[in-house]
Parts: structure tokens; C-alpha cells; sequence
């Protein structure tokens, strides 16, 4: 379970987050560019400190004003995508997987044999001692996913994950995506723009705006308040989408 | 009628030929300077090949006078290049990815020897280093003497050689986007780690090359080396020094330090761009 009561100040305004997320649960931060969204996943997984608050992760604390904490990223066990995948560029596919294992110093044998366990979960084996440069959208995505899940995280950390995937492809990556956070039974936390992310992949959506959470339930729920104006536009897209699709 | 439609056609004409005219005679102009350059690079160190034998360029490399100074290059260069690798190496990453106060004073200082003169390096190294200098005075009570040893020769070239790798390195540390150092982070690497495997890695061309310029600029050294270090055959008699030395006696034994000099910087350019173009 992960539990965020934290703010911090940002340049335009002042980041206040509280929320909670149950083991298996997947929650959907949405909101317009700038909503610091990203910052959230940051917070989190510690590449930024909060000013103030505490963050509890399956029973650690990684961040408490209160009791001095602040754990350093490398031992808070989440797995962070970034948008951009950030994929090691002189790392084969192999050795981007096999990074944080090598980090632990876990034996060689056993590097070689979770890595392909991975890789062949994701019909990736060909690739394995390929150049990241060379991979498709998708393929990134997947070795991205698959860097962070052999590691065996507490929490997932996803950061618009279908961003950069070709859009024809995306709605095969999503059900894949969905998939691999559900066998991985650990909470999670996708920031997206996209609309069929919210709805394929969230439990619980939560829209963010200048840095607060003013809407949150079910991504039906969500729906529903159309009184909000990017509510409104997100769901609009929907249809619009929708209405392409079938 | 027809005679102004035909006065209009001819004028036509002339300003097309008088175009053509200009436009021919500014890229031959063109031609012509960048072949002017080319032949005054070219001339003189063609001027070396041409002005000596095979027969006399490998006798002269037999001569001690030649072998002691291209041993002692080699080996100082390689030393200095080490030595502000060593040290420029985590200077560079400091100012590329950490604000802190009197910063661009730092780079500045590390900046200078670009442009200072030879001389002006080499004498205040003897008056800060020399016996009776400001820090040397202190060595020299505990009988540690510097100007005028090997020591010397490595301290000018690194005083010397150093921005050429600290310059590059900064620019190819900051060149390496965050979110790698980030990513590497989120999966477990401490930030030494994160530097050796991640950072480094990603820079490797832009440090190489500068690694590379470094040792080029150092075996050049001459200016510096000469006033600190002296001109003692098989101590702090460099090639630059062998040269200026030998061509007031056996002008063979100059030519013939010069065109390995030659080669030697016609070798670097080649690696710095093998290596970088590499990288892309």
C-alpha cells in the first residue's frame, strides 16, 4: 500500500497531495500540462523531495518531515517509466534490463536467467543484444516496463507509458500493459492525457489541477462531471475516439 | 515595336551574361583563396618531407638526442594527460550538473591557460614552484626541488593542457540528458554508480576526444616547459625543445623530430574523428 500526505512549492503554485492506494489498485493521475502531474511520480520515487509530509510504501517510510527521513531513490524499490522511457542509449536491450540487477549484485547466472524470463515474456528474445536505438516505440515501452518489473518493485510509477507509442499499435499495448500490472500485483500510478488509458487501465481516476486533487472516484464517476471544463474535453475526446474506433 | 521588344531581350541577355560573369568570377576568387590557404599548410609541412632524405630521417632517429626526446614526450604527455583526467574529470562533472556560488569564477581560472601565453605560464610557475618561489621555498626547506626536473615538464603541460579536456568534458557531461541519471537511480544505482556507468558511458566520445586534444597540446608544450623545466637531453628536453635545440647544430635531427611531431598530430586528428563520429 502506498500513502502520500505531502506538498511541496513549486514555481506557479503549491503541490498538496494526499492519497492512498491499496495493493493491486491502479490510479489514474489526469490534468492539463503544468497540473504537476509528473512531479507527483517524482515525489514518489524520490528524484524530487517533498517540503513537508510523510510517504509510506508498504510498511517503509521514504519520506517524513517529521521523523528527518528522506530515503535516497536507489533503496525505495518503485519502478518509474519515464515518458521518454529513458532507456540506457549505449546499453544493449540485454544490459537495460539487466542494470538494476547488477546493482544488487546478484550472481550472474541468475541475472541471465530473470532477464530472459522477461524478455520472453515479452517476445523480446530476438532482441536481446540489440542497441536500444534500434527499437520501435513499443518495443521500448515493453523493455522499459520489463527494466523496472524484473527488479520486483514495491509500486509502479508509469509516466504517460503510451506516449510514444505508434498510435495503430497503442490499444494492443494498452490490454498488454494492463496485463502486466495486474500479474505484477503491485499498486500503481499512471499519469496519462489519453482517455482510453483512464478508462482501460485505472481502478480509481484522480484529476490534478494547479497542484490539487479535485476530483477523484471511478473512472465512470469521473466521467460524470462534465461540469468540469477538461472533464468535459477529455470525455469529448472520448466519444470522438470512440466513434473512430468501432 | 519590335525594335523594343528586341532592345528589352538584349538587355536581358547582358544581365544574365553579366550575372553569370559575377557569379563565375566570385567562385573562382573563392577557389583561389582556399587554395592560397591550403598551399601555405600544406608548403611547409611538405617543406619537411621534402627537405630531407629516408636515409637521413631514420639515421637521425637512431640519434640519442632524438630518442631521449620522443621517450620523454610520450611519457610526460601520457602522465599529464593522466593527471588532468584525474582531476579534471570530476572538476568538469561538478560544473556541469551543480550551481554554487563563485562557479563562474572556477571556470574561469580552469579557462586560462587557453589564453595566456606560454612565457607568462611558465614563469609563474617558476615563481610559484622555482627555489626561491612562493610555495617552492617551503619544498626546497624539506630538500623538494621541482623547476627544472621532469616533474616540471608534466606540471607546464597540465597547466597548459588542462582546459582543452576540462572545456570538452563539461560540454559532453552536460550533454547527457538528466532523466538517464534519474532512470538509473529508480532502479537501485548509488550515484557513484550512476556516474561510472551511466554518465561516463554516455560521454565517452566527448572525454576520449578531449583526452585526445589533451595529450597533443601536451606534447607540443614548448613556451612553458623551457622556462620552468629547462632544456636538459633526457630530462626536460621535450621534442619541441629537442628541435630548437638540434637545428642550431644537425638540422636532420630537427626535421626529423618535426615529422614525428607531424605525424603524431596527424594521428590525433584522425582518432578525434574516429571517435566522434563514432558517437553519432
Amino acid at each position: 500500500m502506498l500513502s502520500v500526505d505531502a506538498g511541496k512549492q513549486l514555481r506557479d503554485f503549491s503541490l498538496e497531495l494526499s492519497l492512498t492506494i491499496r495493493e493491486r489498485e491502479t490510479l489514474v493521475l489526469i490534468g492539463e500540462n503544468g497540473a504537476g502531474k509528473s512531479t507527483v511520480l517524482n515525489l514518489i520515487s524520490g528524484i524530487l523531495s517533498p517540503d513537508r509530509g510523510e510517504i509510506t510504501l508498504a510498511g517503509r517510510t521514504l519520506f517524513s518531515d517529521r521523523l528527518g527521513i528522506d530515503m535516497p531513490t536507489e533503496e525505495r524499490k518503485i519502478g518509474h517509466l519515464f515518458q521518454s522511457y529513458a532507456l540506457f542509449p549505449h546499453l544493449s536491450v540485454f544490459e537495460n534490463i539487466a542494470f538494476g540487477l547488477r546493482c544488487r549484485k546478484i550472481p550472474k547466472a541468475e541475472i541471465a536467467e530473470r532477464v530472459a524470463g522477461q524478455l520472453a515474456a515479452l517476445h523480446l528474445a530476438d532482441l536481446a543484444d540489440v542497441n536500444v536505438g534500434r527499437l520501435s516505440g513499443g518495443q521500448r515501452q515493453r523493455v522499459a516496463l520489463a527494466r523496472s518489473l524484473v527488479l520486483q518493485p514495491d509500486l509502479l510509477l508509469l509516466d504517460e507509458p503510451l506516449a510514444a507509442v505508434d498510435v495503430r499499435a497503442q490499444g494492443g499495448m494498452r490490454r498488454e500493459l494492463r496485463n502486466r500490472i495486474r500479474q505484477a500485483g503491485i499498486p500503481c500510478i499512471i499519469v496519462t492525457h489519453n482517455l482510453k488509458d483512464a478508462l482501460e487501465l485505472g481502478d480509481r481516476v484522480c484529476l490534478l489541477e494547479a497542484g490539487k486533487v479535485v476530483l477523484e472516484g471511478t473512472p465512470d464517476e469521473v466521467l460524470q462531471s462534465r461540469e468540469n471544463a477538461f472533464i468535459a474535453s477529455f470525455a469529448c475526446e472520448c466519444q470522438h475516439d470512440a466513434g473512430n474506433s468501432y | 515595336m519590335d525594335s523594343i521588344r528586341y532592345r528589352k531581350a538584349s538587355n536581358f541577355v547582358r544581365d544574365i551574361s553579366w550575372r553569370q560573369v559575377r557569379r563565375t568570377g566570385l567562385t573562382l576568387l573563392l577557389i583561389l583563396l582556399l587554395a592560397l590557404f591550403l598551399l601555405f599548410v600544406t608548403v611547409p609541412i611538405a617543406s619537411l618531407f621534402l627537405r630531407i632524405t629516408p636515409e637521413a630521417f631514420f639515421r637521425s632517429l637512431a640519434e640519442p638526442v632524438v630518442l631521449d626526446a620522443l621517450a620523454l614526450s610520450l611519457l610526460t604527455a601520457a602522465i599529464s594527460t593522466v593527471i588532468v583526467i584525474l582531476f579534471g574529470t570530476p572538476l568538469s562533472y561538478i560544473n556541469a550538473r551543480r550551481e554554487y556560488r563563485g562557479k563562474e569564477l572556477v571556470d574561469t581560472l580552469t579557462d586560462l591557460p587557453i589564453v595566456l601565453p606560454p612565457a607568462v605560464a611558465g614563469i609563474a610557475l617558476l615563481m610559484a614552484f622555482g627555489r626561491r618561489g612562493v610555495v617552492g621555498e617551503y619544498l626546497d626547506a624539506f630538500g623538494i626541488q621541482i623547476a627544472f626536473t621532469t616533474f616540471a615538464v608534466i606540471l607546464a603541460q597540465v597547466f597548459v593542457a588542462s582546459p582543452f579536456y576540462i572545456r570538452q568534458a563539461r560540454a559532453s557531461f552536460e550533454a547527457v540528458d538528466r532523466i538517464y541519471e534519474d532512470a538509473a537511480r529508480t532502479l537501485g544505482a548509488s550515484r557513484l554508480r550512476v556516474l561510472l556507468r551511466v554518465t561516463v558511458p554516455i560521454a565517452w566520445a566527448g572525454l576520449v576526444s578531449g583526452a585526445i586534444l589533451t595529450f597533443a597540446r601536451a606534447l607540443g608544450e614548448f613556451g612553458a616547459t623551457i622556462m620552468f623545466a629547462g632544456n636538459y637531453q633526457g630530462r626536460t628536453q621535450t621534442m619541441p625543445l629537442a628541435i630548437y635545440t638540434t637545428m642550431q647544430g644537425n638540422i636532420y635531427d630537427a626535421i626529423s623530430l618535426a615529422i614525428l611531431l607531424v605525424i603524431i598530430s596527424f594521428a590525433v586528428i584522425l582518432a578525434v574523428k574516429f571517435v566522434t563520429r563514432r558517437k553519432t
